[in-house]
């Protein structure tokens, strides 16, 4: 991997867990209201699949969706201004959180219906495959998602259809509170991708170079018109399933123990320094100047103007 | 890509006939026919179901289309209901003009996330960031004794969501014209056929023909009553007031046609003229699209009526299979001319 590109996987990373590290202190000021899903520890993913895929080119998020959006190179004032209701942010204060879009950048939403991103990503891949170009479409969806009926139909329609998509299931371990292992009577959920005649690849999702090769060979392959991939990506929630969640389904010593020793950021860290992709420093000038993004973006955030008032022409185009 | 309008059917100007020709056609026909028509004019416009390609749909409205239009445009898809609306969802998001088909109305329910939760509202959730231009082409109603799963009406499910257009068509003309406005539109209707209309016969225009989303229609004028109904309530009421004519009754028959949007004025302006409003339906009374109807009525022409606007209904039941039952559970003609003749004459 040259040198750019590993530091564009690092700049990613850092600024999704600044977001949501700078989104739970607005959370708790009372900024923010209904709720926020927090991506910090699954920050690999996104940023190693997206940055095969160009603006064109679509995703589908989910309800945990900041990170998606992030690395499809989202604004980030106006995700904050999102986030606090205002009439500047993405959605001009109707969606919130679990609803950003950012359709010139090619995101089709986050999405609060467990499962409901991946038919709409398919279509997306139709659209590619209608009109004849090379554009692909990405669903993100957790490992809750994959057992929803969406997952099961989705994935058959893209496969006999031989559909230019990647699901990219993010097995952060628990569906809200309900484990994967308790969830799935299997081991790896990439096995169910034989059932649809589709390649299915399990990959560490803490890692973000196997992550950005993995899904480099299934986006290709997608672009290539060789069909649909289901990439599952290991990982681990940070936070609770939302901010505040008390986490009664998981033990303090389970929490602390991954979050000490599954820590995608310091291990990137690590690699960029191993492999001569960038030096200590380098990577403390991006931090520092990620940290100053964040600042400048909330500061623009916040003085924007309330969410206006509601008018027809927004719930029907023609009226 | 061929040229395309931008123009949606409720900018576009009234009803055009295409170079003004007409031939008989039956409703499936006519649905096919408008098609047809929006495929050859659209390369965008794509139809996505079950059964659609060698058997023509389940009710033969994409009959031949395979044919003329291929594999790529006429998906049939798996039996995937939920899979085949959000793929139509995801294509109407990234530029398609997808047409939907959902055999059954009843089997609405396992794809109503993606028309409820996505297409109806991602437009307003994303700021106005999105268009969907999604026609879901579904078909209900009873009489053919398919029974409880395959004969409901729930038109008023989908009337209840901000964000959907329903329409209902009851004549040929009709079909054709609103479907074709249905598919040129930029947000998500529900196009909700009638499977006893299919077969039935009327001129249809042929070419391009576009009968305005939200435009109600008089079937037929009259001077003591209105009664405001849709879909296959239309040809039941028309019956109705042939008899009511023979008994002296001047019965006024209001065809909605778009229940979303609701041609407002032409409901109240009709009501205003005879003073009184029944409403028919076949979906059951209780929760139905006819109480919103009484409703407006109510607030809006309270002081031009004669007498309390009133509803004729489905019963609160499942649709019975055994026929003498079937035929008891939705109003029938007689029911209306009854209904009609206690409103007017008390």
């Amino acid at each position: 991997m040259d040198k750019r590109t590993a530091l564009n996987l690092y700049t990613v990373m850092r600024k999704i867990r600044r977001f949501e590290q700078r989104s739970t202190t607005l959370f708790g000021e009372n900024k923010i209201w209904g709720t926020i899903h927090s991506y910090a520890g699954e920050e690999a993913i996104a940023a190693g699949v997206c940055e095969h895929l160009r603006d064109d080119d679509w995703i589908t998020s989910t309800h945990r969706g900041h990170g998606h959006c992030i690395a499809k190179r989202a604004d980030l004032g106006k995700m904050f201004a999102e986030l606090l209701g205002r009439e500047s942010g993405y959605c001009r204060g109707r969606g919130g959180s679990m609803h950003i879009a950012d359709t010139s950048k090619g995101n089709l939403g986050a999405n609060g219906i467990v499962g409901g991103g991946i038919p709409i990503a398919t279509g997306a891949a139709l659209t590619a495959k209608q009109l004849g170009t090379d554009q692909v479409a990405v669903s993100f969806f957790g490992d809750g998602a994959a057992n929803q009926g969406t997952f099961h139909e989705s994935l058959n329609i893209a496969a006999i259809w031989k559909l230019p998509v990647v699901y990219v299931c993010e097995n952060n371990q628990y569906a809200e509170s309900f484990p994967a292992k308790k969830a799935f009577a299997i081991e790896d959920i990439a096995t169910r991708a034989a059932g649809y005649g589709m390649p299915g690849v399990r990959v560490d999702g803490r890692d973000v170079a196997k992550v950005y090769d993995a899904a480099g060979e299934a986006i290709s392959r997608a672009r290539a018109g060789g069909g649909p991939t289901l990439l599952v990506c290991e990982s681990y929630r940070h936070e609770g399933h939302y901010y505040g969640d008390p986490r009664k389904y998981q033990t303090k010593e389970e929490i602390e123990g991954w979050k000490t020793t599954f820590d995608p950021l310091i291990d990137a860290r690590a690699w960029i320094v191993r492999e001569k992709l960038g030096t200590e420093a380098e990577l403390d000038a991006i931090d520092r100047g990620i940290d100053d993004a964040i600042e400048q973006s909330v500061a623009w955030a916040e003085a924007g103007p309330p969410a206006s008032p509601l008018t027809p022409e927004e719930i029907y185009a023609s009226h | 890509m061929p040229a395309t309008r931008d123009a949606s059917a409720q900018t576009a100007p009234g009803p055009s006939a295409g170079a003004g020709e007409s031939r008989e056609m039956f409703y499936a026909e006519a649905l096919n026919d408008a098609l047809r028509v929006e495929m050859q004019r659209d390369e965008r416009v794509i139809v996505l179901g079950e059964d659609i390609a060698e058997h023509g749909g389940a009710f033969q409205v994409t009959a031949n289309l395979l044919a003329e239009f291929g594999p790529t445009r006429i998906l049939q898809t798996p039996i995937s209901e939920i899979g085949l609306v959000g793929t139509a969802v995801g294509a109407a998001l990234t530029g398609m003009r997808p047409v939907a088909e959902l055999m059954y109305i009843d089997f609405s329910g396992l794809a109503i996330d993606q028309i409820v939760n996505q297409a109806a509202q991602n437009r307003f959730m994303f700021g106005g960031q999105a268009r969907v231009p999604l026609v879901v082409r579904t078909q209900g109603g009873s009489g053919r004794g398919n029974a409880a799963q395959h004969s409901k009406s729930l038109e008023a499910w989908f009337a209840h969501v901000a964000g959907l257009k329903v329409v209902m068509p009851s004549t040929p003309a009709d079909a054709k014209g609103l479907l074709e406005s249905a598919i040129r539109d930029d947000d998500p209707v529900m196009f909700i056929e009638h499977k006893l209309l299919y077969r039935t016969k009327g001129e249809v225009p042929t070419g391009e023909y576009l009968v305005p989303l939200g435009r109600a229609d008089i079937k037929r004028e009259g001077t003591d009553v209105t009664i405001v109904t849709w879909s296959r309530e239309v040809l039941f009421s028309l019956e109705a007031a042939a008899t009511l004519a023979d008994e002296g009754i001047s019965a006024e028959v209001l065809d909605l046609r778009s229940l979303v949007p609701l041609d407002k004025d032409a409901l109240l302006s009709s009501v205003r003229r005879t003073r009184r409003c029944l409403v028919v339906h076949e979906a059951i009374k209780r929760g139905g699209y006819g109480g919103e109807i009484a409703a407006l009525v109510a607030e809006e022409a309270f002081d031009d009526l004669d007498a309390p606007p009133r509803r004729l209904a489905g019963l609160e039941t499942p649709i019975p299979y055994a026929q003498p039952l079937e035929l008891g559970v939705v109003p029938q003609a007689a029911d209306i001319v009854r209904a009609a003749r206690e409103l007017v004459r008390g």
